[in-house]
């Protein structure tokens, strides 16, 4: 389905003005509800399983279940997406589990800005521009 | 059939936003967003404009929305020239050498920036293992600019923890934009949710793009940009074969479901002239789930085997040899695609299923390890689906598969046109023009500039130059960037003017409102209704069309000038009938003009397909009524300019020249 709400879980991001799943899904899939203010998935069939609406959603009311034509059910991956790591759970349709746990970023969340992006790095030279390389870097020669 | 207009007597008309710009980035994926690092630098002195569309959300959109395992190009301790080498054999001989050569030599400076920005590579310990980015950090691993040893999957693939890959680069590309914004004051350069469907010509300079038209998916509202270049990065094609798992699972495709030939239409609609539109790729992965193999084969050195246990890819045998005979040199070097055909080859004669033998590969690795390691490395093979293909470690849980106990499936998939992976269907762009050996006719002045004046190209729609993979995206779109405001800063005296009429463009995005609008109360099941068509019926009858009749999984990838000419004859019914594609909301409107991308795509795919009279990729399609590699004739570019006037494809062929030697 891909993607499903849970019914008990999800408060439809209170009522604001888009879900966080609606933001973030690439495929524009998520939708709200407005009569239950619950989201769902409204296109199943184009949806990639790419769980970002289940990592960003706050209320961690979002699941996949695995394309019907061809997944045992039974199974479920579900992870929690933290500031600088994401841990896994890996149940299988045996009951065995699974745990990872893996870096997702070394800076912290949100640091880069207008302020400090081109810190550190080099004025642009004009009279580079029509030949190789990037503002900060010389292109290899070899 | 009675053509049908909008005047907007039943559906509401949109409000009509115009956003005067300089340099305009359509896209939001790893090229858009390099593009928008390097443009800010140069553009934000000289009071030079730049402006991001993205028809999803920055932090999570286009190919690496999921996340990647690995960084594929990397040149690092290797030669450029062996880089241009290797593209070139696995593209069977033609690439544009001078564009390979180029991102080559530039890409390493991206992977830089990444390490920079946050994102996790993988380090060599002293001894030789692997060490995670937690782990390089805490033992103080230098960065790879600072001499860090990366963990080598191939010769050109490095290893990284990838789950928020995108949503660093991009995060780095909105504050390149809000530096550009605060310094000039503008009140908006990043415009999300807004999909961009048509590029619009200038008014007064012939040859020239001017701006940009599209919608936006959450209200409505119509947005038309100026702009004295334009970036487009809008991507390849997926979903226009039909898929093997055609129901729920086709959303599962191996290339994001979401790339809908957007990037070859604008160009397209605009005549930028293509080149290799008849390449195309088929992956060969995990059946159903699609999940990577190349972390198995590189870096778990895991042997893919018929069901037999044999090596379907020995060159002892009668299909190799015969593989040798038809297809010459561009077999014995086993590329990408005469794997695919060597792997079929053992599937028609029923020797499948075709296995990747990783429990032998895992128990290989786990003689030579503790149990911590051990633990390490069952931790990596996971890894390397968590962080790119998710379903793919569902698919194994739902199957209890143990990779280190059972072997799985791998089969060839459906095909997708794209030019940033190991395929190279896409646009005619200038080269950098200072390549020795590049013929002068390569360079028209400006870097990744496509055949039409202030439009340019970068990542899966620059053709003939394939294996950029993510990080070359990237160095792509800023090598792009940069040439865009060389040109804009050479024609400071220009201004745009729109040549089409705005409120007709207006009333062509809207049409498929209007359409059903008009007609919906007609059946008592407004999806069965004779007067229009649905946007997912619509993509399941092109699809068809294109899995039948040119090459694809139904006929093993078979095709040939009867079938393709049949096979153009249903599609140009299909586009007659897409005047009367229906949407009930914006999220349909956007289906439909998807659609409308995917299949002015697809055309260009099998117009190319039948110019070129070989096979020049066996394992991805073949021409049976000419089975065989011509090289005498055929390695050559084949080129084609679209004319959005009279709806007709105009084809040539332009010599190859090779650069680099053998």
């Amino acid at each position: 389905m891909p993607s499903f709400v849970m019914v008990e879980k999800c408060d439809g991001c209170k009522a604001q003005d888009k879900t966080a799943c609606q933001y973030i899904c690439p495929n524009d899939l998520m939708t709200l509800d407005r009569e239950k203010m619950k989201a769902f998935n409204q296109e199943p069939d184009q949806c990639w399983e790419c769980y970002n609406c289940v990592k960003i959603c706050p209320q961690q009311a979002i699941e996949i279940r695995g394309y019907a034509d061809f997944f045992p059910l039974g199974a479920s991956v579900i992870p929690m997406r933290g500031q600088d790591a994401i841990m896994w759970t890996i149940k299988f349709r045996n009951g065995a589990i699974k745990r990872f746990k893996f870096p997702i970023r070394l800076t912290p969340e949100g640091y880069w800005k207008a302020e400090n992006i081109y810190e550190g790095l080099p004025e642009p030279d004009y009279s580079k521009i029509k030949g190789p390389g990037y503002f900060n870097y010389e292109a290899r020669k070899e | 059939m009675e053509k049908e207009t909008c005047t907007f007597s039943y559906c509401q008309r949109p409000e009509v936003v115009e956003v005067d710009t300089d340099f305009l980035i359509i896209g939001g994926g790893m090229a858009a967003c390099g593009a928008a690092f390097e443009a800010c630098r140069w553009a934000t002195p000289k009071g030079i404009k730049v402006t991001m569309v993205d028809k999803a959300a920055t932090d999570r959109s286009g190919a690496v929305a999921m996340g990647l395992s690995a960084i594929n190009t990397y040149i690092g301790e290797n030669k450029v020239e062996d880089y241009v080498r290797y593209v070139r054999a696995d593209l069977m001989g033609i690439i544009r050498e001078d564009l390979v050569f180029d991102l080559g030599r530039h890409v390493d400076n991206t992977v830089h920036m990444f390490e920079e920005w946050g994102l996790p590579i993988w380090k060599k310990s002293d001894d030789g293992w692997s060490l995670d980015g937690f782990q390089a950090r805490d033992q103080g691993k230098p960065k790879l600019k600072d001499g860090g040893v990366p963990c080598r999957s191939g010769k050109w693939q490095i290893m990284i923890n990838g789950e928020s890959y995108k949503v660093i680069v991009a995060e780095a590309a909105k504050a390149a934009l809000e530096y550009n914004r605060k310094a000039l004051n503008i009140p908006q350069n990043h415009y999300e949710r807004v999909f961009i469907v048509k590029l619009l010509k200038d008014a007064k300079e012939q040859n020239r793009v001017a701006g940009a038209i599209g919608f936006s998916v959450r209200e409505n509202k119509v947005y038309v940009f100026k702009a004295k270049a334009i970036l487009c990065a809008a991507g390849g094609a997926v979903n226009v074969f039909r898929p093997r798992s055609a129901r729920e699972g086709q959303g599962r495709a191996w290339y994001p479901v979401w790339n809908s030939g957007s990037g070859y239409y604008l160009g397209m609609s605009v005549g930028a002239e293509l080149t290799m539109m008849e390449n195309r790729f088929v992956p060969a992965r995990f059946k159903d789930g699609y999940g990577p193999v190349g972390a198995w084969f590189l870096f778990f050195k895991a042997k893919a085997t018929d069901a037999l246990g044999a090596d379907y890819c020995a060159k002892d045998t009668p299909e190799f040899q015969d593989a040798v005979q038809k297809y010459g040199k561009w077999a014995e070097a086993l590329g990408t695609a005469i794997r695919n055909h060597l792997m079929m080859q053992a599937m028609k004669k029923g020797r499948g299923p075709i296995l990747m033998n990783t429990h032998t590969a895992m128990q290989e690795l786990a003689k030579q390890m503790d149990t911590k390691r051990l633990k390490h490395l069952e931790a990596e093979a996971w890894e390397d689906f968590l962080d790119m293909c998710i379903s793919q470690a569902g698919l194994w849980a739902a199957n209890n598969v143990e990779p280190d106990k059972v072997p799985s499936e791998i089969m060839p998939t459906e095909p997708y046109l794209l030019g940033s992976h190991a395929g190279c269907a896409g646009f005619w762009v200038s080269g950098p023009g200072d390549i020795p050996g590049a013929p002068a006719e390569w360079f028209w002045g400006y870097n990744r500039m496509s055949t039409v004046n202030g439009l340019f190209m970068a990542g899966d729609i620059v053709g003939a130059s394939g294996h950029k993979f993510s990080s070359g995206s990237h160095a792509e779109g800023r090598i792009a960037a940069k040439a865009a405001i060389a040109f804009i800063l050479d024609n400071s005296g220009y201004t745009p003017t729109i040549a089409e009429d705005v409120n007709a463009l207006v009333a062509e995005l809207y049409l498929p409102f209007e359409i059903y609008e008009k007609y919906k109360t007609y059946s008592t099941d407004p999806n069965v209704n004779p007067h229009y068509i649905r946007p997912s019926m619509y993509q399941a009858r092109l699809q068809k069309i294109a899995d039948e009749y040119f090459g694809g999984v139904s006929t093993w990838y078979m095709t040939s000038k009867t079938m393709i000419e049949e096979g153009l004859r249903k599609l140009q019914l299909l586009k007659e009938d897409a005047s009367r594609l229906a949407a009930a909301n914006l999220h349909e409107l956007l289906r439909c003009w998807e659609n409308y991308h995917r299949t002015l795509s697809l055309e260009a795919h099998a117009r190319h397909i039948l110019f070129r009279e070989e096979s020049r990729y066996p394992g991805y399609y073949y021409r049976g009524d000419f089975d065989f590699v011509d090289d005498n004739n055929w390695r050559a570019f084949v080129n084609s300019v679209y004319d959005p006037a009279t709806d007709t494809f105009t084809l040539k062929k332009v010599p190859y020249v090779q650069i680099i030697p053998d």
